[in-house]
């Protein structure tokens, strides 16, 4: 493949003139997902990658034009499926941004626990899978793997006790939710909160103390601020290089403003700052958690109750984009309507896009080994990047 | 450097003599194709909007095509949503990933499920279907359910 | 460009008149022409039961590989899409495979299994072909949630196949949107059973047999 193809060519002088192009297939046990990097090496080091994705284009946004408003938020969840809950909030949030209607307080609750934990369940796995790729599947990386995905499995029954689903959940309405708790849920909950908020002083003392973790993400995978601004990288990867940008304090949304919690911001730009971002958030959803469990308004789950017709949500003519802060960073969901009960047209903003989008830049220079850890602190979810 | 929405509406009035509605902290301008570079670089550079979000466009029918790009300052709280109109029929667009590396995929991925041609992008080819795939997916003139054969 | 797709002509469906099910049936049925199996053995141990008394000894020994290899099929680890996360949950702690001798594996060719977990799109199908094609005989293949068994939530799209089995010949359907880690592995237990009765001499199982 000739290089005008290829984005940044580090040289780095190795002397042999050999490059060879490895190709790190769709199929590979740490690739997250369908993704294809085609790296360009010299030696071990690599010297330029081009990124290939669309392996999973499930055409959400075609879908999306076809589908109504009442039938599409359980098509959204499965973008960035790992974060369902925060997915279908993008959905839901921008049709109830163009239709103005009413959320009402109980169902805003609602959603934030839901956002939150499904934010703790997320990063769960995003240690599990991070570590297994690095420590490898049959050492040390399953150890921390099968301990997070413990700690996930609560989470997960929390949420069948809610809506009776583990991973897809379609939960959210226009105008609230769908499910309201059951008894002794908000108990329960609490009860996972604390157990979680232990295992994680676990995990930090694990991997903290641990040479091998340190060396691996310390320095690799740097992106500095003027890149994650220039490209548009979200969530965990901007705040780890020291820009203090969470759509939950930039526009806050479902009443995120009445909760008091820590925005974590590292300027490192490196594996390990994004490693500590995420460890913090953590911390911070769990409190969130308790603080919208003790502040719990009665009243209505939804200002449109019950699903009657497939068409009974109409939109006027309008467009609006709303965003949420997922687990990997700005979801939004731009919807352009024009008055009927399914969207004109439909664009998802997938964080994981935008954050694969950084690739090509910071990748070159490391080594493949490097690649693995820089993968997993970026953390895609393919059914946001293909969408 | 603080820059409230709408100051950002009255520079860009006045510089340019287009005019931007402000919605809280959302300022919106439409601008013919001829002034899409220049804007950005104004954005950025004036008014300090570095943080690119996202990119894409919408088939309008008979219209044409209308590329919209949303861009942000951080700092400032700032939201500038730029549209084009490129008029029926016409897929040409300049190209905003010299300015932003993050127009690179955007605009990629414009191109591929519109058709969109960003001209001086160094790179524009297909990203999320395959290079020898036919048509544009997101015009309003394919079907959803287009045939494929073996496969569907 | 118009592109509109032609108004499909689609028969009333007979269960039995189902293409995929009668190609499955006829794989099952007579060798593909590169399979591996050798023909001296299998004429061998079909001469061997057909003496008096020579089936327990093929009986026997049948039972003996089968269950070797219904005891160790090692999936190859090809997560697609969201089954996948349910697919890494299964071979988690809390529902265990190891315990059935099922140790996931990247390399397909290493592999007996594969889980096809997740949406198959047209610009993956040709992958996954391959990876099939590099696993060696005998080789099943589980189609995990309803987007790998007819195309799913997305089976309008146009860039998604409806289903797996127009690019692989499956032998265990698992629905599911997606599957609880308990079906995945209820799909597997079935799977440990229909290769309990793999090659048997002298009778080849079909999908049609009564259990």
């Amino acid at each position: 493949m000739p290089d005008t193809l290829t984005k940044q060519v580090v040289e780095v002088g190795y002397g042999g003139n050999e490059r060879l192009m490895m190709n790190m297939g769709p199929q590979h046990p740490s690739s997250h997902g369908v993704f294809r990097m085609i790296l360009t090496l010299e030696g071990e080091t690599v010297v330029a990658v081009d990124a290939v994705i669309g392996y999973l284009h499930r055409c959400h946004e075609k879908l999306g034009e076809t589908l109504t408003y009442v039938q599409y938020p359980s098509i959204a969840s499965k973008t960035d499926y790992v974060a369902a809950m925060t997915s279908e909030l993008a959905y839901v949030s921008a049709v109830e941004t163009i239709a103005k209607v009413e959320v009402p307080k109980r169902a805003q609750y609602l959603r934030v626990i839901a956002a939150e934990l499904q934010r703790i369940a997320s990063h769960c796995l995003w240690l599990g899978t991070w570590c297994l790729d690095m420590g490898g599947a049959l050492g040390g990386g399953a150890t921390v793997f099968l301990y997070c995905i413990r700690e996930r499995e609560m989470v997960l029954d929390r949420f069948e006790e809610l809506t009776g689903a583990r991973l897809l959940y379609g939960f959210h309405q226009v105008g609230g939710t769908r499910y309201d708790i059951p008894p002794g849920w908000d108990t329960k909950v609490r009860e996972t909160v604390d157990f979680i908020e232990r295992r994680i002083d676990e995990y930090e003392a694990m991997l903290e103390r641990n040479t091998f973790f340190v060396v691996r993400t310390r320095g690799v995978g740097v992106i500095s601020r003027e890149l994650a601004q220039d490209v548009g990288v979200s969530g965990p990867l901007i705040r780890g290089s020291g820009v203090n940008y969470d759509v939950r304090r930039a526009e806050p949304y479902s009443s995120y403003g009445d909760f008091d919690f820590v925005v974590p911001v590292e300027t490192a730009g490196d594996c390990y700052a994004r490693y500590r971002v995420r460890m913090v958030e953590f911390r911070q959803s769990i409190r969130i958690v308790r603080q919208a469990l003790d502040g719990l308004p009665e009243g209505p789950i939804s200002s449109r109750p019950g699903v009657k017709s497939v068409g009974q949500v109409r939109v006027p003519k309008g467009e609006g984009y709303a965003r949420v802060e997922g687990a990997r960073g700005e979801v939004g969901c731009y919807i352009v309507s024009d008055g009927g009960p399914k969207p004109y047209r439909m664009k998802w903003r997938g964080a994981s896009f935008s954050n694969l989008a950084v690739l090509p830049h910071i990748v070159p220079g490391h080594k493949v080994a490097d690649v693995v850890a820089i993968m997993g602190s970026v953390d895609p979810v393919f059914g946001e990047v293909d969408r | 450097m603080s820059t409230t929405a709408a100051d950002a509406s009255a520079r860009i009035r006045e510089t340019f003599g287009v005019e931007a509605a402000v919605d809280g902290a959302m300022v919106t301008v439409v601008v013919p194709r001829e002034l899409w570079t220049e804007l950005a670089h104004f954005t950025n550079r004036v008014l300090g909007c570095r943080y690119f979000n996202w990119l894409s466009a919408i088939d309008w029918k008979e219209h044409g095509l209308e590329v919209v790009c949303r861009l942000e300052n951080l700092d400032a709280g700032l939201v500038l949503t730029m549209r084009t109109r490129l008029g029926p029929g016409e897929t040409r667009c300049p190209s905003l990933a010299g300015l932003c590396r993050g127009a690179d995929w955007m605009e990629r991925e414009c191109y591929d499920m519109f058709g969109v041609r960003f001209e001086g992008h160094p790179d524009l080819r297909r990203i999320l279907l395959s290079e020898d795939w036919e048509g544009y997916p997101l015009r309003k003139d394919y079907a959803v359910d287009t045939p494929f054969a073996p496969y569907r | 460009m118009e592109v509109k797709p032609p108004t499909p002509q689609i028969p009333a469906p007979v269960w039995t008149e189902f293409k995929d099910l009668q190609e499955w049936e006829k794989y099952h049925q007579e060798r593909a022409p590169d399979d591996k199996t050798s023909d001296t053995l299998a004429a061998i141990a079909d001469a061997i039961h057909h003496m008096p008394g020579g089936w327990i000894v093929t009986t026997t020994t049948e039972k003996i590989f089968n269950w070797a290899r219904k005891s160790s099929i090692w999936p190859v680890t090809f997560g697609l899409a969201c089954c996948a996360i349910e697919m890494m949950a299964t071979f988690a702690s809390r529902f265990d495979v190891e315990r059935f001798g099922m140790v996931p594996w990247a390399s397909p060719r290493h592999s007996d299994l594969m889980i096809v977990s997740g949406t198959v799109t047209i610009k993956m199908a040709p992958m996954l072909k391959r990876i099939y094609d590099q696993m060696p005989d005998p080789k099943w293949v589980v189609s995990m949630g309803s987007c790998a068994n007819s195309g799913g939530p997305f089976r309008h799209g146009y860039h998604v196949v409806k289903g797996v089995d127009r690019v692989v010949p499956v032998d265990v359907y698992v629905p599911g949107c997606p599957p609880t880690p308990d079906s995945l592995m209820y799909g597997l237990l079935k799977l440990q059973e229909q290769v309990g009765e793999f090659q048997k001499t002298g009778k080849r199982p079909t999908a049609s047999d009564p259990k």
